[in-house]
Protein backbone atom coordinates (compact mmCIF):
# COMPACT_ATOMS: atom_id res chain seq x y z
CA UNK A 1 0.00 0.00 0.00
CA UNK A 2 1.42 3.29 -1.08
CA UNK A 3 0.58 6.64 0.25
CA UNK A 4 1.12 10.10 -1.18
CA UNK A 5 3.39 12.53 1.02
CA UNK A 6 1.62 16.22 0.93
CA UNK A 7 4.21 19.37 1.48
CA UNK A 8 2.27 22.57 1.89
CA UNK A 9 3.01 25.94 1.07
CA UNK A 10 6.29 26.77 2.62
CA UNK A 11 7.06 23.09 4.02
CA UNK A 12 9.67 20.49 3.20
CA UNK A 13 9.76 16.46 3.04
CA UNK A 14 11.30 13.48 2.07
CA UNK A 15 10.21 10.24 0.87
CA UNK A 16 10.84 6.24 -0.45
CA UNK A 17 9.29 4.47 -2.63
CA UNK A 18 6.84 2.62 -2.92
CA UNK A 19 4.93 6.18 -1.39
CA UNK A 20 4.97 9.58 -3.36
CA UNK A 21 5.70 12.76 -2.93
CA UNK A 22 3.13 15.64 -3.72
CA UNK A 23 2.10 19.39 -3.49
CA UNK A 24 -1.06 21.06 -4.85
CA UNK A 25 -1.42 24.70 -6.22
CA UNK A 26 1.82 25.74 -7.23
CA UNK A 27 1.66 29.11 -8.76
CA UNK A 28 5.20 31.35 -8.58
CA UNK A 29 6.04 29.51 -5.82
CA UNK A 30 8.41 26.33 -6.65
CA UNK A 31 8.16 22.76 -5.85
CA UNK A 32 12.07 21.75 -6.13
CA UNK A 33 12.89 17.50 -5.98
CA UNK A 34 16.08 16.82 -5.17
CA UNK A 35 16.62 12.46 -5.58
CA UNK A 36 19.19 9.45 -5.02
CA UNK A 37 19.03 7.73 -8.03
CA UNK A 38 20.53 4.96 -6.31
CA UNK A 39 19.34 4.64 -2.96
CA UNK A 40 15.78 6.04 -3.90
CA UNK A 41 15.14 8.33 -1.34
CA UNK A 42 14.00 11.74 -2.54
CA UNK A 43 12.68 15.15 -0.91
CA UNK A 44 10.39 17.66 -1.93
CA UNK A 45 10.00 21.47 -0.85
CA UNK A 46 7.62 24.09 -1.69
CA UNK A 47 9.57 27.59 -1.97
CA UNK A 48 8.19 30.90 -1.64
CA UNK A 49 10.35 33.28 -1.68
CA UNK A 50 13.82 33.62 -3.60
CA UNK A 51 15.88 34.57 -0.80
CA UNK A 52 16.15 34.56 3.31
CA UNK A 53 17.05 38.43 2.68
CA UNK A 54 13.40 39.20 2.36
CA UNK A 55 12.79 37.85 5.73
CA UNK A 56 11.39 39.78 8.31
CA UNK A 57 10.87 37.26 10.92
CA UNK A 58 13.33 36.49 14.34
CA UNK A 59 12.63 32.34 13.70
CA UNK A 60 12.53 32.12 10.04
CA UNK A 61 11.09 29.01 8.21
CA UNK A 62 13.89 27.69 6.19
CA UNK A 63 11.85 25.72 3.63
CA UNK A 64 10.16 28.83 2.38
CA UNK A 65 13.33 30.73 1.09
CA UNK A 66 15.35 29.05 -2.06
CA UNK A 67 18.69 29.55 -0.33
CA UNK A 68 17.54 27.82 3.01
CA UNK A 69 15.30 25.16 1.49
CA UNK A 70 18.12 23.50 -0.56
CA UNK A 71 20.51 23.07 2.32
CA UNK A 72 17.69 21.97 4.53
CA UNK A 73 16.70 19.65 2.36
CA UNK A 74 20.01 18.29 1.60
CA UNK A 75 20.25 17.66 4.89
CA UNK A 76 16.89 16.02 5.54
CA UNK A 77 18.20 13.55 2.84
CA UNK A 78 21.48 12.90 4.56
CA UNK A 79 19.71 11.92 7.38
CA UNK A 80 17.09 9.43 5.08
CA UNK A 81 20.77 8.12 3.77
CA UNK A 82 21.18 10.34 0.46
CA UNK A 83 24.62 11.02 -0.61
CA UNK A 84 25.28 14.52 -1.66
CA UNK A 85 27.30 13.83 -4.82
CA UNK A 86 24.54 11.52 -6.55
CA UNK A 87 21.91 13.99 -5.98
CA UNK A 88 19.59 14.72 -9.13
CA UNK A 89 16.85 18.08 -9.35
CA UNK A 90 13.68 18.14 -11.00
CA UNK A 91 11.80 22.15 -10.57
CA UNK A 92 8.38 22.95 -11.55
CA UNK A 93 6.53 26.41 -11.35
CA UNK A 94 8.13 30.00 -10.81
CA UNK A 95 5.12 30.66 -12.98
CA UNK A 96 3.71 34.52 -13.58
CA UNK A 97 0.25 33.60 -12.98
CA UNK A 98 -0.94 37.76 -13.64
CA UNK A 99 0.73 40.33 -15.85
CA UNK A 100 0.96 43.97 -14.33
CA UNK A 101 2.57 46.62 -15.53
CA UNK A 102 3.09 48.49 -12.42
CA UNK A 103 6.61 47.05 -12.45
CA UNK A 104 6.73 45.84 -8.63
CA UNK A 105 9.34 43.51 -8.35
CA UNK A 106 7.67 41.18 -5.80
CA UNK A 107 4.73 40.32 -8.83
CA UNK A 108 8.22 38.83 -10.77
CA UNK A 109 8.09 36.35 -7.96
CA UNK A 110 7.88 33.45 -9.97
CA UNK A 111 11.08 34.24 -12.22
CA UNK A 112 13.06 35.10 -9.58
CA UNK A 113 12.69 32.19 -7.39
CA UNK A 114 13.71 29.90 -10.06
CA UNK A 115 17.13 32.08 -10.29
CA UNK A 116 17.68 31.58 -7.33
CA UNK A 117 17.22 27.89 -7.03
CA UNK A 118 19.30 27.05 -10.25
CA UNK A 119 22.28 29.53 -8.60
CA UNK A 120 22.03 27.52 -5.13
CA UNK A 121 22.06 24.21 -6.98
CA UNK A 122 24.74 25.63 -9.22
CA UNK A 123 26.84 26.11 -6.40
CA UNK A 124 26.10 22.67 -4.87
CA UNK A 125 26.89 21.04 -8.31
CA UNK A 126 23.67 19.23 -8.32
CA UNK A 127 22.80 18.75 -12.10
CA UNK A 128 18.49 20.35 -12.86
CA UNK A 129 17.66 16.61 -15.02
CA UNK A 130 14.29 18.42 -16.03
CA UNK A 131 12.38 21.67 -15.63
CA UNK A 132 9.01 23.21 -16.25
CA UNK A 133 8.80 26.41 -15.40
CA UNK A 134 7.34 29.85 -15.83
CA UNK A 135 3.94 30.24 -18.16
CA UNK A 136 0.99 31.70 -16.37
CA UNK A 137 -0.31 28.34 -15.15
CA UNK A 138 -0.90 26.69 -11.45
CA UNK A 139 0.84 23.23 -11.06
CA UNK A 140 0.36 20.10 -9.47
CA UNK A 141 3.30 18.17 -8.87
CA UNK A 142 4.03 14.83 -7.92
CA UNK A 143 7.28 12.98 -7.92
CA UNK A 144 7.53 9.01 -7.82
CA UNK A 145 10.97 8.03 -6.08
CA UNK A 146 10.76 4.54 -7.77
CA UNK A 147 10.76 5.71 -11.53
CA UNK A 148 12.15 9.52 -10.93
CA UNK A 149 9.47 10.71 -12.55
CA UNK A 150 7.83 14.15 -11.87
CA UNK A 151 3.99 14.02 -12.88
CA UNK A 152 3.03 17.87 -13.38
CA UNK A 153 -1.17 18.67 -13.73
CA UNK A 154 -2.14 22.09 -15.13
CA UNK A 155 -5.68 23.15 -15.35
CA UNK A 156 -5.26 23.90 -19.23
CA UNK A 157 -2.80 21.63 -20.60
CA UNK A 158 -3.45 17.98 -18.76
CA UNK A 159 -0.93 16.53 -17.08
CA UNK A 160 2.41 15.41 -18.21
CA UNK A 161 5.50 13.94 -17.10
CA UNK A 162 9.11 14.99 -17.32
CA UNK B 1 4.10 37.44 12.89
CA UNK B 2 4.58 38.86 16.20
CA UNK B 3 1.79 42.07 15.94
CA UNK B 4 -0.91 39.04 15.93
CA UNK B 5 -0.42 38.55 19.45
CA UNK B 6 -0.78 42.24 20.56
CA UNK B 7 -4.17 42.23 18.63
CA UNK B 8 -7.37 42.51 20.92
CA UNK B 9 -10.47 41.71 19.39
CA UNK B 10 -11.93 45.18 19.12
CA UNK B 11 -8.75 44.88 16.59
CA UNK B 12 -10.47 42.15 14.76
CA UNK B 13 -13.70 44.10 14.81
CA UNK B 14 -12.79 47.15 13.17
CA UNK B 15 -10.92 44.63 10.58
CA UNK B 16 -14.65 43.22 10.16
CA UNK B 17 -16.38 46.31 9.27
CA UNK B 18 -14.01 47.28 6.63
CA UNK B 19 -15.01 43.63 4.98
CA UNK B 20 -19.15 44.31 5.69
CA UNK B 21 -18.84 48.21 4.23
CA UNK B 22 -16.39 47.17 1.20
CA UNK B 23 -18.38 44.27 -0.18
CA UNK B 24 -21.66 45.74 1.33
CA UNK B 25 -20.66 48.34 -1.73
CA UNK B 26 -19.73 45.91 -4.32
CA UNK B 27 -23.24 43.69 -3.19
CA UNK B 28 -25.15 47.05 -4.26
CA UNK B 29 -23.15 47.41 -7.52
CA UNK B 30 -23.55 44.14 -8.65
CA UNK B 31 -26.77 44.37 -7.86
CA UNK B 32 -27.88 47.39 -10.16
CA UNK B 33 -25.28 45.80 -12.85
CA UNK B 34 -27.39 42.16 -12.80
CA UNK B 35 -30.57 43.75 -11.81
CA UNK B 36 -31.17 40.80 -9.27
CA UNK B 37 -30.97 40.50 -5.60
CA UNK B 38 -27.53 40.40 -3.76
CA UNK B 39 -27.12 38.81 -0.41
CA UNK B 40 -24.08 39.31 1.47
CA UNK B 41 -22.69 37.27 4.48
CA UNK B 42 -21.92 38.44 7.57
CA UNK B 43 -17.73 39.22 7.54
CA UNK B 44 -15.43 36.69 8.98
CA UNK B 45 -12.06 37.80 9.96
CA UNK B 46 -9.64 34.66 10.25
CA UNK B 47 -6.04 34.04 10.71
CA UNK B 48 -4.97 31.36 9.08
CA UNK B 49 -1.77 29.01 7.94
CA UNK B 50 -1.03 29.55 4.38
CA UNK B 51 -2.42 26.19 3.69
CA UNK B 52 -5.48 26.95 5.08
CA UNK B 53 -6.23 29.83 3.30
CA UNK B 54 -6.75 28.12 0.06
CA UNK B 55 -9.26 25.51 1.91
CA UNK B 56 -11.77 28.51 2.27
CA UNK B 57 -12.97 27.98 -1.28
CA UNK B 58 -12.60 24.30 -1.47
CA UNK B 59 -8.76 23.47 -1.34
CA UNK B 60 -5.20 24.39 -3.28
CA UNK B 61 -6.38 22.39 -6.52
CA UNK B 62 -9.66 23.50 -6.92
CA UNK B 63 -10.31 25.11 -9.99
CA UNK B 64 -11.40 28.65 -9.16
CA UNK B 65 -11.83 32.10 -11.67
CA UNK B 66 -10.39 34.94 -9.69
CA UNK B 67 -9.67 38.55 -9.81
CA UNK B 68 -7.58 40.03 -8.60
CA UNK B 69 -5.62 43.41 -7.74
CA UNK B 70 -2.90 44.96 -5.78
CA UNK B 71 -3.94 48.15 -4.11
CA UNK B 72 -1.14 50.53 -3.96
CA UNK B 73 -0.86 53.86 -2.12
CA UNK B 74 -0.94 53.87 2.43
CA UNK B 75 -2.31 50.79 3.40
CA UNK B 76 -1.12 48.42 0.15
CA UNK B 77 -2.37 45.09 0.68
CA UNK B 78 -4.57 41.98 -2.20
CA UNK B 79 -7.57 41.84 -2.77
CA UNK B 80 -9.02 39.10 -4.42
CA UNK B 81 -13.03 38.28 -5.44
CA UNK B 82 -12.99 34.36 -6.26
CA UNK B 83 -15.83 32.17 -7.58
CA UNK B 84 -16.74 29.01 -8.78
CA UNK B 85 -15.88 28.98 -12.96
CA UNK B 86 -19.63 27.74 -13.45
CA UNK B 87 -20.79 30.56 -11.69
CA UNK B 88 -18.97 33.55 -13.21
CA UNK B 89 -19.64 31.78 -16.73
CA UNK B 90 -23.56 31.89 -15.67
CA UNK B 91 -23.17 36.34 -15.14
CA UNK B 92 -21.00 36.83 -18.22
CA UNK B 93 -23.71 35.19 -20.54
CA UNK B 94 -26.53 36.77 -18.46
CA UNK B 95 -24.86 40.38 -19.20
CA UNK B 96 -23.29 39.47 -22.32
CA UNK B 97 -25.72 37.27 -24.05
CA UNK B 98 -23.27 35.20 -25.37
CA UNK B 99 -24.96 32.09 -25.02
CA UNK B 100 -21.34 29.70 -26.10
CA UNK B 101 -19.02 31.28 -23.51
CA UNK B 102 -16.86 29.10 -21.17
CA UNK B 103 -14.13 29.40 -18.93
CA UNK B 104 -13.41 25.68 -19.57
CA UNK B 105 -10.51 25.90 -21.51
CA UNK B 106 -9.14 28.60 -23.77
CA UNK B 107 -9.75 30.25 -25.66
CA UNK B 108 -11.75 32.23 -23.93
CA UNK B 109 -14.34 34.90 -26.34
CA UNK B 110 -12.66 37.82 -26.25
CA UNK B 111 -15.74 40.11 -25.41
CA UNK B 112 -17.01 37.72 -22.53
CA UNK B 113 -12.99 37.88 -20.86
CA UNK B 114 -13.82 41.89 -20.98
CA UNK B 115 -17.23 41.72 -19.11
CA UNK B 116 -15.57 39.46 -16.58
CA UNK B 117 -12.48 41.79 -16.24
CA UNK B 118 -15.62 44.72 -15.81
CA UNK B 119 -17.17 43.06 -13.23
CA UNK B 120 -14.07 42.28 -11.47
CA UNK B 121 -13.16 46.47 -11.98
CA UNK B 122 -16.69 47.58 -10.87
CA UNK B 123 -16.40 44.89 -7.59
CA UNK B 124 -13.42 45.55 -6.38
CA UNK B 125 -12.98 49.27 -7.02
CA UNK B 126 -16.23 49.32 -4.97
CA UNK B 127 -14.69 47.59 -2.22
CA UNK B 128 -11.58 49.95 -2.20
CA UNK B 129 -13.23 53.24 -2.73
CA UNK B 130 -15.25 52.03 0.48
CA UNK B 131 -12.53 51.10 1.82
CA UNK B 132 -10.77 54.29 1.38
CA UNK B 133 -13.60 56.73 1.99
CA UNK B 134 -13.92 54.86 5.39
CA UNK B 135 -10.31 55.01 6.17
CA UNK B 136 -9.87 58.58 4.80
CA UNK B 137 -6.51 56.69 3.09
CA UNK B 138 -5.29 57.52 -0.23
CA UNK B 139 -5.68 53.80 -2.10
CA UNK B 140 -5.07 53.17 -5.54
CA UNK B 141 -5.92 49.80 -6.75
CA UNK B 142 -4.26 48.34 -9.86
CA UNK B 143 -5.38 47.25 -12.96
CA UNK B 144 -7.37 44.01 -11.94
CA UNK B 145 -5.73 40.74 -13.34
CA UNK B 146 -7.71 37.73 -14.14
CA UNK B 147 -6.90 34.28 -14.08
CA UNK B 148 -8.79 30.85 -13.70
CA UNK B 149 -6.70 27.77 -12.43
CA UNK B 150 -5.73 26.16 -8.75
CA UNK B 151 -6.93 28.40 -6.05
CA UNK B 152 -3.76 27.44 -4.37
CA UNK B 153 -1.59 29.21 -7.19
CA UNK B 154 -3.99 32.66 -7.83
CA UNK B 155 -4.30 33.21 -3.63
CA UNK B 156 -0.49 32.26 -3.09
CA UNK B 157 0.09 35.92 -4.64
CA UNK B 158 -1.37 37.57 -2.12
CA UNK B 159 0.89 35.64 0.18
CA UNK B 160 3.75 37.08 -0.90
CA UNK B 161 4.10 40.12 1.29
CA UNK B 162 2.94 37.99 4.35
CA UNK B 163 5.18 35.39 3.63
CA UNK B 164 8.58 37.83 4.63
CA UNK B 165 7.04 38.30 7.85
CA UNK B 166 5.20 35.08 9.01
CA UNK B 167 3.66 31.79 8.29
CA UNK B 168 -0.06 33.02 8.61
CA UNK B 169 -2.35 35.86 7.10
CA UNK B 170 -5.21 38.13 8.36
CA UNK B 171 -7.63 37.81 6.13
CA UNK B 172 -11.18 39.72 5.80
CA UNK B 173 -13.12 37.17 4.27
CA UNK B 174 -16.85 38.08 2.53
CA UNK B 175 -18.78 35.89 0.65
CA UNK B 176 -22.08 37.31 -1.65
CA UNK B 177 -24.47 35.44 -3.23
CA UNK B 178 -27.12 36.40 -5.66
CA UNK B 179 -30.81 35.31 -4.91
CA UNK B 180 -33.56 34.26 -7.73
CA UNK B 181 -36.47 33.32 -5.50
CA UNK B 182 -35.01 31.02 -3.37
CA UNK B 183 -32.51 29.15 -5.60
CA UNK B 184 -28.94 30.41 -5.33
CA UNK B 185 -27.75 31.39 -8.19
CA UNK B 186 -23.89 32.45 -7.75
CA UNK B 187 -21.92 32.97 -5.11
CA UNK B 188 -18.00 34.32 -4.88
CA UNK B 189 -16.06 35.34 -2.16
CA UNK B 190 -14.06 38.82 -1.18
CA UNK B 191 -10.69 37.69 0.15
CA UNK B 192 -8.68 41.51 1.76
CA UNK B 193 -5.27 40.58 3.07
CA UNK B 194 -3.57 43.55 3.79
CA UNK B 195 0.51 43.35 4.11
CA UNK B 196 1.78 43.60 7.21
CA UNK B 197 2.50 46.81 7.97
CA UNK B 198 -0.75 48.17 6.77
CA UNK B 199 -2.52 47.05 10.30
CA UNK B 200 -0.70 49.67 11.97
CA UNK B 201 -1.88 52.18 9.35
CA UNK B 202 -5.71 50.90 9.05
CA UNK B 203 -5.31 50.46 13.07
CA UNK B 204 -3.98 54.20 13.72
CA UNK B 205 -6.55 55.76 11.51
CA UNK B 206 -9.30 54.59 13.08
CA UNK B 207 -8.83 55.63 16.04
CA UNK B 208 -7.35 52.32 17.59
CA UNK B 209 -3.83 52.09 17.37
CA UNK B 210 -1.88 49.74 19.71
CA UNK B 211 -0.74 52.29 21.61
CA UNK B 212 -4.01 53.86 22.23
Amino acid sequence: MSNVIKVGMAELNTVCPPDTIRTSGLGSCVGLVLYDEVRLVAGMAHVMLPSSSLCRQDRPNPAKYADTAIPALLHCLEVEGARTFSLKAKLAGGAQMFSFSTGNDMMRIGPRNVEAIKEKLNQLRIPIIAEDVGGSSGRTIEFDPQSKKLHIRTVNQGIKEI
Amino acid sequence: MDFLQRLKPYHLDVLKEIGNIGAGHAATALSQLLNKTIEMSVPAVRIVSFQELPEQVGGAETEVAAIFLRIEGEAPGSLFFISKIEDIEKIVRQLTGITSFQLQSPPYHEVGISAFQEIGNILAGSYLSSFSDFTKLSLQPSVPGFSVDMAGAILSYGLIELSQVGDSAIVIDTQIKELDGDEEQMKGHFFLLPDPDSFEVIFSVLGVGENE
